[in-house]
């Protein structure tokens, strides 16, 4: 079943168009690379799948829902409710401890105090830092803080994940712990993983890929549209 | 690769007989090609003419009788020499994917070998998911995991230069063309 859906999606930043008519399909319970060059348009297209940015033209559908046609109100509380978000950092609230991090989008959502706490150090756990409850993110290392930000972005139980270079900023190792907790976690919960990056050994981490290029699909895989001569020799 | 090296090494922690060889080879060298028993055979053969092996007795354990074969001085010496030897790195480019990519620029033009490499990066990205998998398995035993992690690399280092043959291989066309 289809549960993220572009059809034609269009959106330029002024005169700079990012999507040039995107039509991509996201199944249920799959985790999808989104790959490409460095400006090829992959983090509009999460952008604009999220909710988080409406496209210039063309259609974006979670479900039944035309997203596009939505207010922003009404598309925040669906990225509240439906929704996680991971990036490559800057994520943590710095004077929150892990936990007090992890347990805010519960409490944004309503959940008690208490409950909420209990799902924060819950979510910490399975991602292996549970002892780091009460730290604030200064005082942790960045394969740390991913993955604080991994469990705050889970602790919703959302049904898409929506992770834009989730280990840009990790050393290869860390990279490779973090991916394969992600990718474990997301298998239990059957949350759907949108992945996007520019790295191959990334990529190989989901069940698919769709490479982009200057903001259209490359339906083939890579560079049949190469511009010729582009790097000179 | 030397075989002679690697079946010295593994009888440097005692004797074994040919099936043992075989079987440690492919258990210590896991994602490696399988080694024949032939070419178990003919190898030990090799050591014990140039006295590096010599046969350690006989067993017969139910089954047909083996020879085992252990290591000498002379072989232990060699060994070292070997682990101790810098490979040089690799003087030539001898990919058979570059090969081809030239090959078919030449015989059909920048479209043959553009089909070629997008339908190579396909196979690779595939291989490149099955060692993922492989290497983030918690049941995998850490030999295969450091050897996923080997082929990841070399298939990560192939993925970037078909990305980027993809991109030039129309001035390859131009360049070669008469």
């Amino acid at each position: 079943m289809t549960i993220l859906r572009a059809r034609g999606v269009v959106k330029s930043y002024g005169p700079t168009p990012a999507l040039r008519g995107v039509t991509i399909d996201v199944a249920e319970g799959e985790i999808l690379a989104v790959t490409g060059p460095s400006g090829c348009g992959k983090s509009t297209l999460l952008h604009c799948l999220a909710g988080i940015l409406r496209p210039d033209a063309g259609e974006v559908s979670y479900g039944e829902h035309r997203l596009d046609t939505w207010s922003e109100r009404m598309r925040a509380r669906l990225r509240r409710t439906e929704f996680g978000v991971l990036f490559q950092f800057g994520q943590l609230v710095t004077e929150l401890t892990a936990a007090e991090n992890v347990a805010l989008p519960l409490l944004l959502a309503g959940t008690g105090r208490r409950e909420a706490r209990t799902a924060a150090v819950g979510w910490l756990d399975r991602l292996g830092v549970a002892d780091l409850a009460d730290t604030r993110p200064g005082e942790m290392s960045g394969g740390q803080q991913q993955r604080c930000a991994v469990a705050r972005a889970l602790v919703t139980e959302p049904r898409v994940l929506f992770a834009d270079e989730p280990t840009g900023a990790l050393d290869s190792r860390t990279s490779e712990q973090l991916l394969g907790e992600l990718v474990r976690v997301a298998r239990d919960q059957r949350t759907t993983v949108l992945l996007v990056t520019h790295d191959v050994q990334v990529a190989a981490y989901a069940d698919r890929e769709v490479a982009l290029r200057d903001g259209a699909v490359d339906a083939s895989g890579l560079g049949l549209t190469a511009v010729q001569g582009r790097h000179g020799r | 690769m030397s075989t002679a090296h690697v079946l010295l090494g593994l009888l440097a922690g005692g004797p074994l007989h040919g099936y043992e060889l075989k079987r440690a080879h492919d258990q210590r060298l896991p994602q490696a090609k399988p080694v024949a028993f032939g070419q178990v055979y003919a190898t030990l053969g090799r050591l014990q003419r140039d006295g590096l092996v010599v046969t350690a007795g006989q067993a017969q354990e139910g089954g047909p009788e083996r020879t085992a074969f252990q290591v000498t001085d002379a072989g232990r010496q060699r060994l070292d020499e070997w682990l101790a030897e810098i490979e040089p790195p690799a003087p030539f480019v001898s990919s058979t994917l570059f090969a081809k990519v030239a090959v078919a620029v030449l015989v059909d033009g920048a479209q043959r070998a553009r089909d070629y490499l997008v339908a190579q990066r396909a196979a690779h990205m595939g291989r490149l998911r099955e060692l993922t998998a492989i290497k983030t398995d918690p049941a995998s035993p850490l030999g295969d995991v450091l050897a996923a992690d080997f082929a990841i690399l070399h298939l990560d280092a192939d993925l970037q230069w078909v990305s980027n043959t993809l991109e030039r291989v129309a001035d390859l066309h131009r360049e070669v063309q008469p």
